[in-house]
């Protein structure tokens, strides 16, 4: 409680910093919308922003979902195929080394206008971090187990539904933050290479219409979005791996 | 006549009740300074329905030899058969294996895990849960069957380890230091209790231990074990009847106090 209780205090004072640093003389109201304002704008636009609220959220969550199936199905089938891993790994981290903003225009052209190229920009920069946690976690199971669930007799689709996938769920969890975090930034990046809603769409066009306010009322939503996706993950990691709550229950 | 032929020709009593024989068993592995050698020529025999307890000095090769017998590695040199099977993946399929640690998955309750032996052979999960329970009653832990790991004492999580090894159903039970990881008085009593599964339970198992108290009070026989490469330097019948009541009454006896006193001997020579 008492760490929420800092967090909420160093929030207020960055907002306080942000409302003294647009109150003063020389700042006007194009270079920096004051906190009043942006709320005040958030309030005005509300249906323009839950609109396109609605349709970066879309992206953002099939564009997660599409990571996780391939990420999590990848990191499997590296794990169960050796040669697989060793040869993929090194390419897997190399592709992060690629300038996903400079790839959105690609897509655009490659994969027309519609909601295909920002899909394929999230689930690009999520595929990473749940692809190499869930080979992570996988890989991460003691040797001993191991042993015990050969000398048990199970088969190697066995050992991996009763104890590999298990132990790597932890390791799921904290790859989907990571990518939770990071979908929201691709799906901004998809829409500025070409959309006609969302909006990250909406603060670039907010920004060359010097509508400031609007803008920031489009970027406070989409941390929002972030945020929320952060505490859904870990929500949900709490349901999915109680035991890792550490110590006795009850 | 043909059958005749195919009868073993050489001792046929011995073999018929051998569980498990070693011949020249030698095993080393590579470490950083070069080649260890932690086995040589290793001869032992094990009877059917015997408990034989496995002592040496820490280092000996002892939890090598218990996992060659297991099928979970091979020697360089030297056979093994356990209830005349040769092959380390016949091996598997006779003999039960439980380490040191419990290894127990901390996401299965205590039930769930044991059951996990059931599972591992194709069982289905509700209908290993429901065969498991039954051992439970009988072995001390009724109404800790949904108890997670996690909430266990040390002693009862190797009782459960323990009935995961019972449930994979395999003749012969090899146990490797089962309980050094617990402390003094936990042990004691986890003595008392292996003796009394032991004896219902009628298998052939070898117990690796360090402690020769626990060997002697346990097994039927204790080979020793020389340091490393380890060698078998001293077979020691204990001629005693199993179970041998409880533990404390049990040392305070002669005849125990003179085989704890061999092994002893034998151990530091």
């Amino acid at each position: 409680m008492r760490r929420y209780l800092l967090s909420a205090l160093l929030l207020a004072a960055f907002v306080a910093l942000w409302q003294l640093v647009a109150s003063l003389p020389g700042v006007d109201d194009l270079t920096l919308a004051s906190p009043a304002e942006t709320a005040r704008a958030i309030g005005r636009d509300r249906s323009l922003l839950a609109s396109n609220m609605w349709v970066t959220l879309e992206e953002v969550l099939l564009g997660l979902a599409i990571a996780v199936a391939l990420g999590a199905g990848s990191a499997i089938l590296m794990h169960l195929f050796r040669p697989l891993r060793e040869a993929a790994y090194p390419l897997l981290v190399a592709s992060q080394a690629i300038p996903v903003v400079v790839l959105a225009p690609l897509f655009v052209l490659a994969f027309d206008y519609g909601i295909g190229p920002k899909l394929a920009i999230v689930a690009l920069i999520c595929f990473f971090p749940v692809t190499v946690n869930v080979l992570d976690g996988l890989r991460s199971v003691e040797p001993e187990l191991l042993k015990l669930m050969r000398s048990l007799g199970a088969s190697r689709l066995s050992t991996l539904v009763r104890v590999e996938l298990p132990s790597a769920l932890p390791f799921f969890f904290s790859g989907l933050r990571v990518a939770a975090t990071v979908s929201v930034i691709g799906a901004v990046f998809g829409e500025w290479a070409g959309a006609d809603k969302g909006l990250g769409r909406l603060v670039l066009l907010g920004n060359n219409q010097l509508q400031t306010a609007r803008v920031y009322a489009g970027v406070v939503i989409l941390t929002l979005i972030a945020v929320a996706l952060f505490a859904l993950v870990t929500l949900a990691e709490r349901a999915a791996v109680p035991w890792r709550r550490g110590g006795t229950a009850g | 006549m043909k059958t005749d032929l195919e009868a073993p020709a050489k001792e046929p009593l011995s073999s018929q009740d051998t569980a498990i024989a070693l011949e020249g068993v030698s095993r080393s592995y590579r470490s950083r300074r070069g080649p260890v050698r932690a086995l040589a020529r290793v001869d032992l025999r094990v009877r059917a329905r015997e408990a034989l307890a496995l002592v040496g000095p820490s280092g000996c090769g002892k939890s090598t030899l218990l996992e060659i017998v297991a099928g979970l590695q091979e020697p360089d040199e030297g056979t093994v058969s356990a209830l005349g099977r040769r092959g380390a993946r016949e091996r598997l399929g006779v003999c039960a294996y439980m380490a040191q640690r419990d290894l127990l998955l901390p996401w299965r309750d205590a039930l769930g895990n044991a059951a996990l032996a059931l599972e591992a052979q194709g069982v289905g999960r509700r209908e290993a849960r429901r065969r498991a329970a039954p051992l439970f009653e009988r072995f001390g832990l009724a109404r800790f069957e949904r108890s997670l790991p996690a909430e266990l004492s040390g002693g009862m999580r190797q009782r459960v380890a323990f009935l995961r090894t019972l449930l994979a159903g395999r003749e012969v039970l090899l146990l490797d230091e089962p309980f050094a990881a617990l402390d003094s008085i936990t042990r004691g009593e986890m003595q008392e209790w292996l003796a009394d599964a032991l004896a219902a339970e009628e298998r052939t198992a070898v117990l690796v231990t360090h402690d020769v108290e626990e060997a002697v009070y346990l097994a039927d026989r204790v080979a020793v074990l020389s340091p490393r490469p380890g060698s078998v330097v001293a077979e020691i019948e204990v001629p005693l009847p199993r179970p041998r009541g409880r533990r404390r009454e049990a040392m305070t006896d002669p005849d125990f106090a003179r085989l704890v006193r061999r092994a002893l001997e034998a151990l530091e020579r």
